[in-house]
């Protein structure tokens, strides 16, 4: 991008094209299936237990405050749990990302730079 | 919580806090200068040329983002709403799974220097960038004030300054030093000066935590009733939901709108996003996040014991009366802990914390005004690399003094409250534009500036027009909004987070707007788009490593 260097929307034609002609091949389609077939339920999973809980500690209050253990009540431990949960998906979208994700992502970009993208 | 309240309790010893402070001011600044040396690209001031390791910018990020909404913030509505101010902590959290699922990769291999990058990446370009800095510099306005905020409620805390003139002057001494670093290091040296915080503050808060654990036996369930029996009569209530937003059905859906804003805005935040450009690939953006989200865990769940430390040690009755109120929770529990040398290594470390997210936010404003504005709309692109950052650094100076002003007039609100704010305004004006981008090919420049202009305009509006700007009265008739005349009373719409109907609004108005219009999908431009968000073809345009 020499010819631009500070236009990240700027291009040119034999560049657009070339985009183009990739996003039409099955390698680039599986790349972007696989993507969202990740992405997209894990977003859903998360936004709706996020609201759950927050519906649960805004409308019931009485469930939210049964005592567990002391005075650790179920909304510290679904609280907590938001925690694990949270972890637990940034662990697993790290994963999924490097072993299925990269390498294909990678295989893709290096024969565009070397057919000069 | 209003700037009625008289400076009631100074602790500590202003000397020794302010000894602190301007160790780490002579530190941090001197870091600065070291790592600014040498002439500046553009990249250079905006990007620090994109060398940042994936781990250095996880922690930057976790330093930009706990705020002092955070720390003071959270640690106080913890200690006086209990539960309800642990929902805060848990929202700024789950937030960053959008980020790192939907954004944060995408964003990195398909901008430069700033969000406007993106939003117009296949759009017009000047109706869209005018659009997406203008709701750059309202966020980051919002976010300012909020930062400047807590400036002020720990200066009278803390360095013993009660009279107004020298709190506006210690407030000025915060913005000057931010300027400085911003300025002279760009967003190299303000990346650093976020290192150093976080870790300052994360080792600072880890600390308090064991402490505080350690007086309870390392047994939560003590802790909490420590503070329920020192909270006296309705403490038993800290523990349970409804506090704060369980009085009726207005203030439950307030706290849906609330919770909507947190976790959708932190995507949405432009000094946020503008840090996924100081890291080379997408892989280490990735990373980046990766680190930020265990830091800011790990922080939020710190807070919870600070929070309830506070109201277990110092007790609710003197939080109150204190000068800052609910913000200074965290300092007086420091100083009940380890007295004065200890509260003043906390102040010390709360200021650095206040002065590191300015920076962020001042040098992100600042690449708005002079990549997005100055260079791409007034000069249509023809100015040199040179100019532009001439006019960043201009404009970080001017951005600065707005912040002193800001501060100043802000002084006294919740800061936590205030940043919440901030997230409603990002999550409607700009997260459902950065979402349609990059995912919807039939998305149009229209649909981009009704999402922008309507999301900004719906939640600043309504804010406007809500219990926060006016006509909120506690039970003595005292005034609790930002105009302090309780006889001045102009609020009609219920809520005090207007996201509830701010962001479905904005995703409706793109949709309505991109299916409305005459404009022809440029087929070419989205599949330079989807194809470089995923592969990162074409991203690496500059690494540079001067």
């Amino acid at each position: 991008m020499t010819e631009h260097p500070d236009r990240p929307g700027g291009s040119r034609t034999r560049e657009s094209t070339e985009y183009e002609r990739v996003q039409a091949t099955p390698q680039f389609a599986e790349l972007r299936n696989r993507f969202r077939k990740f992405v997209f339920p894990w977003t859903i999973f998360f936004l709706v237990w996020y609201f759950l809980y927050v519906l649960l500690a805004a409308f019931a209050p009485g469930f939210m405050s049964i005592k567990l253990f002391g005075n650790i009540n179920l909304g510290f431990l679904l609280g907590g749990l938001q925690f694990v949960s949270t972890f637990g998906i940034t662990m697993l979208y790290v994963r999924w990302a490097s072993r299925e994700f990269d390498p294909r992502a990678d295989v893709i970009r290096d024969e565009m730079e070397r057919a000069g993208v | 919580m209003s700037r009625l309240v008289p400076a009631a309790e100074t602790v500590g010893n202003p000397a020794l806090n302010i000894g602190i402070f301007a160790l780490f001011v002579v530190i941090t600044l001197t870091v600065v200068i070291k790592v600014a040396a040498g002439k500046k690209s553009a990249a250079q001031y905006y990007t620090g040329g994109a060398a940042f390791s994936g781990r250095q910018n996880g922690i930057a990020i976790a330093g930009d983002y706990l705020s002092a909404a955070s720390f003071l913030g959270i640690a106080g509505a913890i200690a006086l709403q209990g539960y309800d101010g642990f929902l805060y902590s848990i929202g700024f959290l789950v937030a960053w799974l959008v980020a790192l699922l939907l954004t944060a990769e995408l964003m990195r291999n398909t901008g430069r220097y700033t969000m406007a990058d993106v939003l117009s990446f296949r759009l017009r370009q000047r109706p869209v960038r005018i659009a997406a800095a203008t709701s750059t510099l309202a966020v980051s306005f919002f976010y300012l004030l909020a930062q400047m905020a807590g400036a002020g409620g720990l200066v009278s805390l803390l360095l013993g300054v009660t009279s107004q003139t020298a709190q506006y002057l210690v407030i000025a001494v915060v913005g000057a030093v931010m300027i400085g670093y911003v300025m002279i290091g760009g967003m190299k040296g303000t990346t650093w000066v976020q290192i150093i915080k976080a870790v300052l503050l994360i080792t600072a808060t880890a600390i308090i935590t064991v402490w505080v654990l350690g007086k309870y036996g390392f047994n939560l369930s003590s802790l909490f009733q420590a503070a329920v029996d020192t909270t006296g009569k309705g403490g038993e209530k800290l523990l349970d939901p409804g506090l704060k937003y369980g009085i009726n059905t207005t203030t439950k859906i307030d706290f849906i709108s609330l919770s909507m804003a947190l976790v959708l805005g932190t995507a949405g935040l432009p000094h946020v996003l503008i840090r996924f450009y100081t890291v080379p690939t997408a892989k280490q953006a990735r990373k980046s996040v990766e680190w930020a989200i265990w830091l800011i865990g790990g922080f939020y769940l710190l807070t919870l014991v600070v929070g309830f430390g506070a109201a277990a040690m110092v007790g609710p009755a003197r939080i109150k009366a204190a000068a800052g109120g609910a913000n200074s929770a965290a300092p007086l529990l420091a100083y009940e802990l380890g007295g004065s040398a200890f509260l003043g290594i906390v102040s010390g470390i709360a200021f650095a914390t206040i002065l590191a997210v300015v920076a962020g936010l001042t040098i992100t404003s600042s690449a708005t005004f002079a990549h997005d504005l100055y260079k791409e709309v007034f000069k249509r692109g023809n100015v040199t690399p040179e100019q532009e950052v001439r006019v960043a650094r201009l404009a970080a100076l001017g951005i600065g003094v707005v912040a002193i002003f800001g501060g100043i007039l802000a002084y006294g609100q919740n800061i936590a409250f205030l940043v919440a704010l901030a997230f409603a305004v990002a999550a409607s004006a700009n997260l459902p534009t950065i979402l349609y981008s990059l995912f919807w090919r039939g998305f149009t420049t229209r649909g981009a500036c009704w999402s922008i202009y309507g999301g900004l305009i719906s939640s600043l509006g309504l804010i406007v027009f809500s219990p926060v700007m006016s006509g909120k009265v506690d039970a003595a008739g005292k005034s609790l909004s930002m105009i302090t005349n309780p006889n001045i009373d102009f609020h009609w719409f219920p809520l005090e987070n207007p996201g509830i109907i701010s962001i479905p609004l904005a995703f409706f108005l793109g949709w309505l707007g991109s299916v409305t219009s005459k404009d022809e999908v440029d087929d070419a431009k989205w599949a330079e788009m989807e194809v470089r968000s995923l592969t990162g073809a074409g991203a690496n345009v500059e690494v540079v490593n001067h």
